[in-house]
C-alpha cells in the first residue's frame, strides 16, 4: 500500500506504526511542519514540555517504566542541543530512547543558518547510532530503524535529525519498509561451552558473589536470577542500575556494591575467589581503585556488549548474549550437573559482616529530620510497588540503601552520567508509562532546581506525580566532600534553601501542584500519607532535613575497596580467609 | 607498543569517516595512518587504520569499532601475510649538476620520476613505510622541497578477499 504524503505526514505515520502512544517536545521553527500532522493525530500524544532537557528525561522514564522506547521531539539549533544532557545520559545508562530533531532546509545546512547545530555530529559520542535525514522517502525506514537500534542489543538512543525541506516534500509512503543495517548484528545467544565453564567455575568456588547490574533488568531476567541464585545458594550483590532486580529482603541478597554499598556487599566482592558479572561493567563506582579490587577473584563476565568484557577488568570466562538467556542457560547446565559448590564457611563470613555492619545513621538531638529517616517511612508507606525516581546526589544514595527495592525496575534514576536534575521529569515520564502506580521521585533541593519547571507539565496534563525534596539547603553530596576532603571548606555549596528561597510550598502551589512541607520526625507518616491520598494533581513534599547528614559507608574516590569506611574514621574488621 | 594494521569495511555513506576517527580520539588511541576509499562494491568502502597500541587496547578498539552500526567487519592484518604499500611524492632540489645522481638513486629504489623542472625533480615512490623512509634518507642531502605521503593500504596474501561475506550480508538487506 503506497500513498502521497508530506515528510512530516509520514514521520507521523511512522511513528504510528511503531506503536509509539507518547511523545514528549517542544515545537519549534525546523521542527514545525512534524507539528502539523501531529495535531492531527489520535494514535500518538504529545506531551508540551518546559525545556526540551525535560522532554529527554520524561523520555527515559517512560522508557524505564514500560520496557518500550521513549520518544522526544525537538527543533534544530538550540531545541537540540537542549536534548544533549538527556541523550548523554540515556547512552551511559543504556535507555532505550529515539530523539527526533528538526533540521534547518539540507540547502542551508552548513552555512551557519538560523537555529542551525550540527546535532548529529555533536551527539556522535553519546549515541549508540544516528541519522540525518535530507531525503523524504528515507522517514519511515529510518524510523524504523531507529527503534531496531535503540530497543534490541545493549539498548541506547538514538538521535534522527530531520531537515525541513525533507518534512515539508511530497513523497510516497508504504508500510513496513526494509531495513537496511547490514552492519549492526547484536549477539545476543550465550555460547554454550563459555556457559559450560561458568558452570564449572562455580562448583569450584569456595567464596563466589553474583555481581547484577542494570543488564539483567534489561533482559527481564529477574525470574532466571532469582532461580539461580537459589539453585545455587551464591550471594547476590545489585548494583545502583540493578536495585529490586533481585529482592532486597530475600536472605541471599547482600546490598549494593561501590562507593556507598554496604559493607557486606562491598566486603562480598572484595573477599569472594568468583565474581560472576551479570549486565554489569565493572565501573569505577562499583570497584574503586582498579588493581585492589577483589584481587583474589576469577571473573565470569556475561554482557550483551562484547566491548564491555575485559574493558576494565580481565574476564577468565567471558560470555557474550543476552543476561536472559545467559542466566537462564546456567541453571540448566548447572542443573542438569547436579554439582553444587560447598559455600558454609563462606556464608559464615558474610552473615557477620551482615549482622556486624548494618546499615545505618545518626539522628539528631535537636530534633531535626535525618534523611535517611524519611526514606524509611517513604519506603514502609507508599510500599514495594510504587516506582521510585532519583536525582543525584546524596538523596539518591540514600534513597538506594534505606528503600527496599523488591520489584525489578521500581528504582528509576540516574546513574552512569550522574545527571542532576533527572528525578522530575523522569518522574514524569515514568508515571505517564505507568498511569496506574504511584510515582514518587525522590529530589535533592539543589536537583529540583534545575528542571522544577516541569511540574507546570505535569499540573496541566494530569501527571500526579509525587517529589520528596530532601532539603539540606545545600549541594550536600559537594558539601559531604568538603567536610571530609577539604577542610571543611564549603566553597559555594550553601544553596541557601532551608531560607526559603525559593519556598518550595509556594512553588508547588505556583505550578498548580499541592506543596506540604515536614521539619520533625514526628510528622514524617502523616505527611507521607497525606500525600499519598492526593492523587488528582502532584504534590510537593519539602523535607527540610539536618545539613550535616552524610552518605555511609563511604569508599572515597580512588581508593581502594578495603579502606571502606563505616562512618568518619570507622573501618570495617575483615577477615582474610586464606591468610 | 607494537603497530598493528586492521581494514576495516564500512558502508559507503556520508559521515562513516568521522563516526570512525571520532571514536579513535575520544578512546585516547592514536592513528599512525589512515587511508580510505572505494573498493570492488560500490556499497562498501574500505578504511586502512595502522594504530601503534598494546594487544588489550587493540582488542577493546577493535569491538568499540565492531559496535559502529555502519562497520560491517574488521580484519586485523598480519604484516608477514599481507602486502602493506604507502605512496610518497617528494620534490627534492635537483639542478644539472645533482640531477644525474638523484636519478639513480631513484633506480635503485624503483621510484618514477614524474615532474622535471630547471631545479628540481618529483618523484613517486611505492613501498613498505621502511622502504620509503630509506629512500626519503637518501634524498635528504640534496635538499627536499616538499613532500606528501599516503596512508597505508593493506592487503591479504592468497586467494581469500575479506569482502565476500561482507557483500553477501549487504545483499541480503538490499
Amino acid at each position: 500500500m503506497t500513498e502521497r504524503m508530506t515528510g512530516a505526514q509520514s514521520l507521523v505515520r511512522a511513528l504510528e506504526h511503531m506503536e509509539v502512544d507518547t511523545v514528549f517536545g517542544i515545537p519549534g521553527g525546523a521542527i514545525l511542519p512534524a507539528y502539523d500532522p501531529l495535531y492531527d493525530s489520535t494514535k500518538v500524544r504529545h506531551v508540551l514540555v518546559r525545556h526540551e532537557q525535560g522532554a529527554g528525561h520524561a523520555a527515559e522514564g517512560y522508557a524505564q517504566a514500560t520496557g518500550r522506547v521513549g520518544v522526544c521531539m525537538a527543533t534544530s539549533g538550540p531545541g537540540a542541543t537542549n536534548l544533549v544532557t538527556p541523550i548523554a545520559d540515556a547512552y551511559m545508562d543504556s535507555v532505550p530512547i529515539v530523539a527526533i530533531t528538526g533540521q534547518v532546509a539540507s540547502a542551508a545546512i552548513g552555512t551557519d543558518a538560523f537555529q542551525e547545530a550540527d546535532i548529529s555530529g555533536i551527539t556522535m559520542p553519546i549515541t549508540k547510532h544516528n541519522f540525518l535525514i535530507i531525503d523524504p522517502a528515507d522517514i519511515p525506514r529510518t524510523i524504523m530503524e531507529a527503534f531496531h537500534i535503540a530497543s534490541t542489543g545493549r539498548p541506547g538512543p538514538v538521535l534522527v535529525d530531520i531537515s525541513k525541506d525533507a518534512l515539508q516534500a511530497e513523497t510516497t509512503f508504504s508500510w513496513p519498509p526494509t531495513m537496511q543495517l547490514p552492519g549492526y548484528r547484536p549477539v545476543t545467544r550465550p555460547h554454550s561451552k563459555q556457559i559450560r565453564e561458568a558452570a564449572k567455575l562455580i562448583a569450584e568456588a569456595r567464596r563466589p558473589v553474583l555481581y547484577v547490574g542494570g543488564g539483567v533488568h534489561k533482559a527481564r531476567a529477574s525470574a532466571e536470577l532469582l532461580q539461580l541464585a537459589e539453585l545455587t545458594n551464591i550471594p547476590v550483590v545489585t548494583t545502583l542500575m540493578a536495585r529490586g532486580t533481585f529482592p532486597d529482603s530475600h536472605p541471599q541478597h547482600m546490598g549494593m556494591p561501590g562507593m556507598h554499598g554496604s559493607v557486606s556487599a562491598v566486603g562480598a566482592l572484595q573477599q569472594s575467589d568468583l565474581i560472576v558479572g551479570l549486565g554489569v561493567r565493572f565501573d569505577d563506582r562499583v570497584t574503586g581503585h582498579l588493581s585492589s579490587f577483589a584481587p583474589r577473584a576469577k571473573v565470569v563476565h556475561a554482557d550483551i556488549d562484547p566491548a564491555e568484557i575485559s574493558k576494565n577488568r580481565h574476564a577468565d570466562v567471558p560470555i557474550v548474549g543476552d543476561c536472559k538467556e545467559v542466566i537462564g542457560d546456567l541453571v540448566a547446565t548447572i542443573e542438569a550437573s547436579g554439582e553444587r559448590g560447598d559455600y558454609a564457611d563462606w556464608w559464615t563470613v558474610l552473615r557477620g559482616y551482615k549482622a556486624t555492619y548494618p546499615l545505618g545513621y545518626d539522628t539528631f538531638e535537636d530534633g531535626s529530620l535525618a534523611p535517611q529517616y524519611v526514606m524509611e517511612r517513604l519506603s514502609a508507606i507508599a510500599g514495594p510497588d510504587t516506582y521510585y525516581v532519583a536525582g543525584v546526589g546524596q538523596h539518591q544514595m540514600w534513597a538506594s540503601q534505606f528503600i527496599g527495592y523488591e520489584k525489578p525496575g521500581t528504582f528509576i534514576n540516574s546513574g552512569g552520567l550522574g545527571t542532576m536534575g533527572f528525578a522530575v521529569p523522569a518522574a514524569m515520564g515514568a508515571k505517564m508509562g505507568r498511569p496506574d502506580a504511584t510515582v514518587w521521585a525522590i529530589d535533592g533541593d539543589g536537583c529540583f532546581q534545575m528542571t522544577n519547571q516541569e511540574l507546570a507539565t505535569c499540573a496541566l496534563e494530569g501527571v500526579p506525580v509525587k517529589i520528596a525534596v530532601i532539603n539540606n539547603g545545600n549541594l550536600g553530596m559537594v558539601r559531604q566532600w568538603q567536610t571530609l576532603f577539604y577542610d571543611e571548606r564549603y566553597s559555594n555549596t550553601d544553596l541557601q534553601t532551608t531560607r526559603r528561597i525559593p519556598d518550595f510550598v509556594k512553588l508547588a502551589e505556583a505550578y498548580g501542584c499541592v506543596g506540604l512541607r515536614c521539619e520533625r520526625p514526628e510528622d514524617v507518616d502523616a505527611t507521607i500519607e497525606k500525600a499519598m491520598e492526593i492523587n488528582d494533581v502532584p504534590v510537593v513534599v519539602d523535607f527540610v532535613v539536618h545539613q550535616d547528614a552524610m552518605v555511609w559507608p563511604m569508599v572515597a574516590a580512588g581508593t581502594s575497596n578495603d579502606d571502606i569506611k563505616v562512618a568518619r574514621d570507622m573501618a570495617p574488621k575483615w577477615e582474610n580467609e586464606d591468610e | 607498543m607494537s603497530r598493528h594494521t586492521l581494514s576495516v569495511l564500512v558502508e559507503n555513506k556520508p559521515g562513516v569517516l568521522a563516526r570512525v576517527s571520532a571514536l579513535f580520539s575520544r578512546r585516547g588511541f592514536n592513528i599512525d595512518s589512515l587511508a580510505v576509499g572505494p573498493t570492488e562494491h560500490d556499497d562498501i568502502s574500505r578504511m586502512t587504520i595502522v594504530v601503534n597500541v598494546e594487544e588489550l587496547p587493540l582488542e577493546q578498539v577493535t569491538k568499540q569499532l565492531n559496535k559502529l552500526v555502519n562497520v560491517l567487519k574488521i580484519v586485523e592484518l598480519d604484516p608477514a601475510q599481507s602486502v602493506q604499500r604507502e605512496l610518497t611524492l617528494i620534490k627534492v632540489k635537483a639542478d644539472a649538476d645533482s640531477r644525474s645522481h638523484v636519478l639513480e638513486l631513484v633506480q635503485l629504489f624503483r621510484a618514477r620520476c614524474i615532474d622535471v623542472a630547471s631545479d628540481a625533480v618529483t618523484i613517486e615512490v611505492t613501498g613498505t613505510p621502511d622502504k620509503l623512509e630509506a629512500f626519503v634518507k637518501v634524498l635528504e642531502p640534496f635538499g627536499i622541497k616538499e613532500l606528501v605521503q599516503s596512508g597505508m593500504v593493506a592487503i591479504g596474501r592468497g586467494a581469500r578477499s575479506i569482502t565476500d561475506r561482507s557483500l553477501r550480508a549487504l545483499d541480503r538487506t538490499a
